[in-house]
C-alpha cells in the first residue's frame, strides 16, 4: 500500500522542485534518480502483486492487479531509459539554442507531470478519476509538442489539443452513461464507479445502454490510442515534439488508453451479450492497421513514418483484445511491452540520426553507418524489430495475434498477413537509403548514450527467444483477468 | 411516469430549455465578445438549473457543482477569455458563418438525432430530470457543430467549454451528479485547460500572425514541396 | 343562442379592427413625441375612401375587380374562426388551424395575382417579395400553432384553447419559442418594422404597399379594413393561445363581461410591445428578411422539438 502512495508522491513532489531548477546542467541526472526510484517502486509492487494476487485498497479507491501492475512496471522502465536518453540530448538542444531556460524548466516539470498522470490512470479503481487522469495527460504533454515553437510544431499542438479534448470528452460521456447505468443497480455514490464493483454486477446493468456506452468509451479512448478515423493527430504531435516526447508518446500513452478501453470492455462485455464490444474493436483495429501500413510509403519525415508504424500496431492490438480470446489477449499483452520497449528505442536512435544530418526529412539523410556505427546499427536493427523480424518479440506476438485470428477468424489473417508484408516493404524502402550508403560531406557524429536503446532492444530480443518463466506466467494471469480463460 | 408538473419542475424544464437555446444563438452568432458572453450566459443557466435540483433533491454535494459551474464556467472562464480578447485585439474580428440557416436547421437535426440516440437511456431513468437528457445530449453536439463551424481560435476555445458545460448537465440530470471527487477532478482539468488555452494563443499569434485556425494548413500528407 | 353570440363576435372583430389600427397610430405618435390623430380616423379615412370614385386600368381582368370582395370575405371568415370573447362558438368548431392557415394563403394569392394583374412594375415586383416573404413564413406559422395542437392533441383552434384554459397554469418551454416565433412572423406578415415600413412612401422599399398601388375607392377601402382585420387576427391569436386566461368558455353575461375586458387588457399589452419594438429597430433589408423568418421557424421547430423531447413522457 505505502509503495503505491510512494509511486504516485514521488513524481507529484518532484514536479515542482524541477519547475523550479529544470535549466540547471544536473537537472536531468536528478530527473534520472527520480525516475529510477519510481521503478524500483514499481518493481517491489510488481513483486507484491506477483506474490500476494491483486491489491485493493480498503477505500476502494485504488486498485493494482496482474494487468495494471505489468503497465506500471513497464511506464516505470521506459520513462527512465528515455529519461537517461533526454537528459544530455536536451542539453544539446540548449546548447544550440533551440530551447531556453524557461521552456527546459517547463519539459522537466511536464515530464514527471505526465509520469504522474499515467501512473495514476494505471492504479486508479475510479473509471471518473481514470478520465481526469488521461485529461491530465493529454494537457500535460500538450505544451512540451510545441516546445520549440516553430509553426508547425504549434500547429501540431493546436491540432492535438483540440482533437484529442474533443475526443476525450465522447469518452466523458461514455462514462457518465456507465455511470447511470450502474447507478440503476447500484445507487447513485462512489460505488458506482469503482472498476471492482461494475466487473463483479455487470452482468446486472442495461445492455442498450452499455452498448452506447461503450461506443463513446471507445470513440473517446480511441482518439488518444490513435485508431483511424480519429488519428490525424498522432503523426503531426510525435513528430514535431522533442525526440523524449515522441519516444514517451509513442511508448506509453497510447499504452495508456488502450489500457483504459480494456478496462471498459472487461466491463461491458458482461453486461451486452453478442459480439459487438469486440467486433468494435476488431473493425477499428483493423481499419486502424491497413490505413497505417499504406500511409507509410507516403513518408518524408522519418518521425512521422514511425508515427504511422505506432498507429499500426496500435492497431493490431486493439484488434486482438478485440478477439478476446486468452490466446489473443496473451498475444497482445507480450506485444504491448515489445512495441513500448521497440518504439522508444527506435525514437531515441532517430533523434540522434536527425541531430547528425540536421533534418527530420528522409532523403537528407545518408550514409549513418558510416558516420556513427552506433547510431545506424540501432536504427536497422531497431526496424528489423518493429517490422516483425524473427528472433525478436514483435515476431513472437504478431505470430501468435495470427494464430488466434487463424482460431476464430481464419479469412482475417489473410488482410493482416497482407499489411504485415506492405508495412515491411515500407519501412525498408525508407530505411535502406538512409542507413547504408557513403557518409555525406562534413556529418559528424554526434554525443549519444545508446545504451538505453541497446538495452531495449536486447530485452526484446530476449523475450523473442525465451520469454522468462516469470513473466510468461505473468501474461498468463493478466491474460486471464481479461479473457476469463487460460491461454494454451 | 409522471411528468414535471409542479413549479420546480417546470422551472428546471424551462431552464434547460434556455440551456438549449443558448447553444443555437451561440451558432448563429458571428462577433466574438457576445459568443463568449452568450457562453457566460450559459454558464450561468446551468449553474441556477444545478441549484435548483441540488435543493429540491437535497444534495449537498451538487450545491458545491453548482457553485463551481458558476464560478469556473460563469464568471472565471468568460473573464480569462474576455481579457485574452482585449489583449489580441480580437474584440473586431467577425468569424462569420457562410450560411447561417443551413447551419441552424442543420443543429435542429441534431437535436432529433441527440433524441433518439438517448431514448433508450430516458427510458431506462426513474429520475424527474429524465427528459433532459436528450437536450443535453444534444447541447453537446451543438458544441462540436460550434467547433466546426467556425474558423477563429477563441469560437474553438468556447465551443470546447460549451461541450464541457454539456457532459456536466448531462451528468446533472441523467444522475443528479457524479461523486464529488470526479467532479473536481474534471473543473481542475477544465481550469488547466482554459489557461493552457490562453498561452497557445500567444503562441499562434506568434507563428502565424493571427488567429485564424484555417490557417493551419502546413502538417498536411499532400506534400507537395518542404 | 350560440349563432347569435356568434355573429356578434364576428361583427364586434371586423368592427374594431380600425380601432386597433387607431390605438396603434396613436401609441407609435406617443413614443415619437408627436400629436396623434385620433384613434377614429381609420373610420373616417375608410368612409371616405369609400364615398371616392373607383379608378380602374383599361387592362384589369376580373381578378383585379374580384380580388378586393374575395381579401376582405376571407379575412371575415378568418375571424369567425378566431375566439375572441369565447371559446366554443358554431363556427369556431368548423374549422381547424390548418384552415385559417389556408384563409390567409387563399388571401395572399389573390393579393399577389391582383398586383401582377394590370402589368406595371412595382405591383410585379411587391407581388413577388410577398411570396418571398410567405414562403418563410407560413411554414413558421404552422410549426407555432402546430406545438399548440400537439400539446392540446386537437388541430381545433377554439378546442385547444378550450383545453388550455382549464389546464393549471404552467410554463412550457414549448410555448415559450412557439409563442416567439409566432411573434416574429406576426410582425413578418403584418407588414412591421422590421420587416417592412408601413409608411414609406420609397415603392422601392415597398413590400406590401407596391401591391396594392393600383386600388383606389371602395376597392382600397376594403383592402385595408382587410388588412386591419389580419392585424388584429393576429394579434388575437397571439394574445388567446399563450395567455388565453379570461376567455369565457360558457355564454352567461358574467365570462363574456371578463372576456371582453380581458382581450382588451391582452390587446393594449401586445400593442404596447409592438410599437416598442418598432421605436428601438430598423428596417431590414429585403435579402435579411429570410434569416429574420428562418430564425421564426427554428424558433418554432424548437418549440415543437422541446415539446416532444422535454414535455412528453
Amino acid at each position: 500500500m505505502i509503495a503505491l502512495y510512494l509511486l504516485l508522491l514521488i513524481p507529484l513532489l518532484a514536479m515542482p522542485v524541477l519547475a523550479l531548477v529544470g535549466h540547471k546542467p544536473w537537472a536531468g541526472r536528478f530527473n534520472n534518480w527520480v525516475n529510477a526510484a519510481t521503478f524500483a517502486i514499481s518493481v517491489i509492487l510488481a513483486l507484491i502483486v506477483l506474490r500476494a494476487g491483486t491489491l485493493i485498497s480498503d477505500d476502494h479507491w485504488w486498485l493494482v492487479d496482474s494487468f495494471s501492475v505489468y503497465l506500471i512496471a513497464l511506464t516505470a522502465l521506459v520513462g527512465l531509459t528515455t529519461g537517461i536518453f533526454s537528459g544530455p540530448y536536451m542539453e544539446h538542444e540548449r546548447e544550440i539554442g533551440r530551447l531556453t531556460h524557461r521552456r527546459l524548466r517547463l519539459y522537466y516539470a511536464m515530464y514527471q507531470g505526465f509520469m504522474l498522470a499515467m501512473y495514476l490512470i494505471l492504479v486508479t479503481n475510479n473509471m471518473g478519476i481514470l478520465w481526469v487522469a488521461m485529461e491530465g495527460a493529454t494537457l500535460a504533454t500538450v505544451l512540451l509538442v510545441s516546445l520549440y515553437r516553430t509553426p508547425e510544431s504549434v500547429e501540431a499542438a493546436w491540432k492535438y489539443f483540440i482533437l484529442c479534448g474533443v475526443g476525450i470528452a465522447q469518452a466523458l460521456f461514455g462514462t457518465i452513461l456507465l455511470y447511470f447505468a450502474a447507478s440503476q443497480i447500484l445507487g447513485t455514490g462512489d460505488e458506482a464507479l469503482e472498476w471492482t464493483t461494475l466487473y463483479v454486477h455487470a452482468s446486472e446493468f442495461d445492455p442498450t445502454v452499455m452498448k452506447i456506452a461503450f461506443v463513446f468509451l471507445l470513440v473517446g479512448y480511441g482518439t488518444k490510442v490513435g485508431l483511424v478515423p480519429l488519428h490525424s493527430w498522432l503523426p503531426d504531435a510525435h513528430s514535431e515534439g522533442p525526440t523524449p516526447m515522441s519516444a514517451i508518446l509513442s511508448g506509453l500513452l497510447l499504452n495508456d488508453a488502450l489500457y483504459a478501453i480494456v478496462r471498459s470492455k472487461m466491463i461491458v462485455t458482461q453486461a451486452v451479450p453478442g459480439p459487438l464490444p469486440g467486433y468494435l474493436m476488431m473493425g477499428f483495429g483493423l481499419l486502424s492497421f491497413l490505413v497505417a501500413v499504406f500511409f507509410l510509403h507516403r513518408q518524408r519525415n522519418i518521425k512521422r513514418l514511425f508515427s504511422y508504424s505506432s498507429i499500426e500496431h496500435m492497431g493490431t492490438m486493439t484488434f486482438a483484445f478485440g478477439i478476446g480470446t486468452p490466446l489473443a489477449t496473451f498475444a497482445a499483452l507480450m506485444h504491448m511491452t515489445v512495441h513500448s520497449l521497440t518504439k522508444s528505442a527506435i525514437f531515441v536512435t532517430v533523434g540522434h540520426a536527425s541531430q547528425i544530418a540536421g533534418t527530420q526529412r528522409m532523403d537528407k539523410i545518408r550514409g549513418l553507418i558510416a558516420t556513427q556505427p552506433q547510431v545506424g546499427w540501432g536504427l536497422l536493427v531497431g526496424t528489423l524489430a518493429i517490422a516483425g523480424f524473427p528472433p525478436f518479440g514483435v515476431f513472437v506476438s504478431e505470430f501468435l495475434v495470427l494464430v488466434a485470428t487463424m482460431e476464430s477468424y481464419p479469412w482475417l489473417a489473410l488482410p493482416l498477413l497482407l499489411g504485415l508484408a506492405i508495412a515491411f516493404g515500407g519501412l525498408f524502402r525508407h530505411l535502406h537509403p538512409i542507413v547504408f550508403g557513403r557518409k555525406p560531406e562534413g556529418q559528424k557524429p554526434v554525443q549519444a548514450n545508446m545504451m538505453p536503446v541497446f538495452a531495449h532492444l536486447a530485452l526484446v530480443l530476449l523475450l523473442g527467444l525465451a520469454i522468462p518463466g516469470v513473466l510468461a506466467d505473468w501474461f498468463d494471469h493478466a491474460a486471464q483477468l481479461i479473457s476469463g480463460g487460460m491461454p494454451q | 411516469m409522471e411528468t414535471l408538473t409542479s413549479l420546480y419542475g417546470q422551472a428546471v424544464l424551462l431552464l434547460a430549455a434556455l440551456v438549449l437555446f443558448t447553444s443555437f444563438v451561440m451558432l448563429a452568432q458571428s462577433r466574438v465578445t457576445a459568443l463568449v458572453n452568450l457562453f457566460a450566459l450559459q454558464g450561468i443557466l446551468l449553474a441556477a438549473t444545478t441549484a435548483l435540483v441540488a435543493i429540491v433533491q437535497n444534495s449537498p454535494h451538487l450545491i458545491i457543482s453548482a457553485t463551481l459551474t458558476l464560478g469556473l464556467k460563469g464568471v472565471l472562464i468568460p473573464l480569462l477569455l474576455h481579457w485574452l480578447i482585449l489583449r489580441m485585439g480580437l474584440h473586431r474580428t467577425i468569424d462569420e458563418v457562410k450560411r447561417p440557416l443551413q447551419l441552424l436547421l442543420g443543429a435542429a437535426s441534431l437535436v432529433v438525432f441527440s433524441y433518439y440516440v438517448t431514448l433508450p437511456v430516458v427510458e431506462l431513468s426513474e429520475l424527474e430530470t429524465r427528459n433532459i437528457i436528450a437536450a443535453s445530449a444534444a447541447t453537446l453536439l451543438l458544441g462540436m457543430l460550434l467547433m466546426i463551424s467556425h474558423r477563429q481560435a477563441i469560437s474553438h476555445v468556447v465551443g470546447f467549454m460549451a461541450m464541457e458545460n454539456a457532459l456536466f448537465f448531462s451528468a446533472v440530470v441523467s444522475t443528479y451528479g457524479m461523486p464529488l471527487v470526479v467532479e473536481l477532478g474534471v473543473a481542475f482539468d477544465v481550469m488547466v485547460a482554459a489557461v493552457i488555452f490562453g498561452v497557445f494563443f500567444f503562441q499562434i499569434r506568434e507563428s502565424i500572425d493571427s488567429l485564424d485556425v484555417d490557417r493551419l494548413s502546413r502538417l498536411t500528407e499532400i506534400e507537395d514541396n518542404e | 343562442m350560440a349563432w347569435l353570440l356568434n355573429l356578434l363576435q364576428v361583427i364586434l372583430f371586423v368592427a374594431t379592427a380600425p380601432l386597433l389600427a387607431g390605438w396603434i397610430k396613436k401609441l407609435k405618435c406617443w413614443s415619437q413625441n408627436r400629436m396623434a390623430p385620433s384613434v377614429l380616423q381609420p373610420y373616417r379615412d375608410l368612409f371616405k375612401l369609400i364615398r371616392k370614385e373607383t379608378v380602374v386600368a383599361e387592362g384589369a381582368s376580373w381578378i383585379f375587380h374580384m380580388a378586393p370582395y374575395i381579401i376582405f370575405s376571407v379575412a371575415v371568415l378568418a375571424a369567425a374562426i378566431v375566439p375572441l370573447v369565447a371559446v366554443q362558438l358554431p363556427t369556431a368548431r368548423l374549422a381547424d388551424v390548418i384552415v385559417l392557415v389556408g384563409f390567409f394563403a387563399l388571401a395572399r394569392f389573390f393579393q399577389a395575382l391582383a398586383g401582377l394583374d394590370i402589368g406595371t412594375a412595382f405591383g410585379g415586383m411587391g407581388s413577388s417579395r410577398e411570396m418571398t416573404v410567405a414562403s418563410l413564413a407560413e411554414p413558421a406559422m404552422l410549426m407555432a400553432v402546430f406545438t399548440l395542437a400537439v400539446s392540446m392533441s386537437t388541430t381545433n383552434l377554439s378546442a385547444a384553447i378550450a383545453t388550455l384554459l382549464h389546464e393549471p397554469l404552467t410554463i412550457r418551454p414549448s410555448f415559450v419559442f412557439a409563442g416567439l416565433g409566432l411573434a416574429l412572423v406576426a410582425v413578418a406578415e403584418t407588414g412591421c418594422i422590421p420587416v417592412d415600413n408601413p409608411a414609406t412612401h420609397l415603392e422601392l422599399t415597398m413590400i406590401h404597399e407596391a401591391m396594392i398601388l393600383e386600388y383606389s375607392g371602395h376597392h382600397l377601402a376594403l383592402i385595408e379594413w382587410a388588412a386591419q382585420i389580419r392585424m388584429m387576427i393576429y394579434a388575437v391569436l397571439l394574445a388567446n393561445i399563450f395567455m388565453p386566461w379570461g376567455l369565457a368558455d360558457n355564454f352567461g353575461l358574467a365570462a363574456l363581461g371578463w372576456g371582453m375586458i380581458a382581450i382588451l387588457v391582452k390587446l393594449v399589452g401586445i400593442t404596447v410591445v409592438l410599437v416598442l419594438a418598432e421605436a428601438v429597430l430598423a428596417k431590414m433589408r429585403l435579402f435579411r428578411a429570410q434569416h429574420f423568418l428562418g430564425f421564426a421557424y427554428l424558433l418554432a421547430l424548437l418549440g415543437m422539438l422541446t415539446h416532444v423531447i422535454l414535455e412528453v413522457g
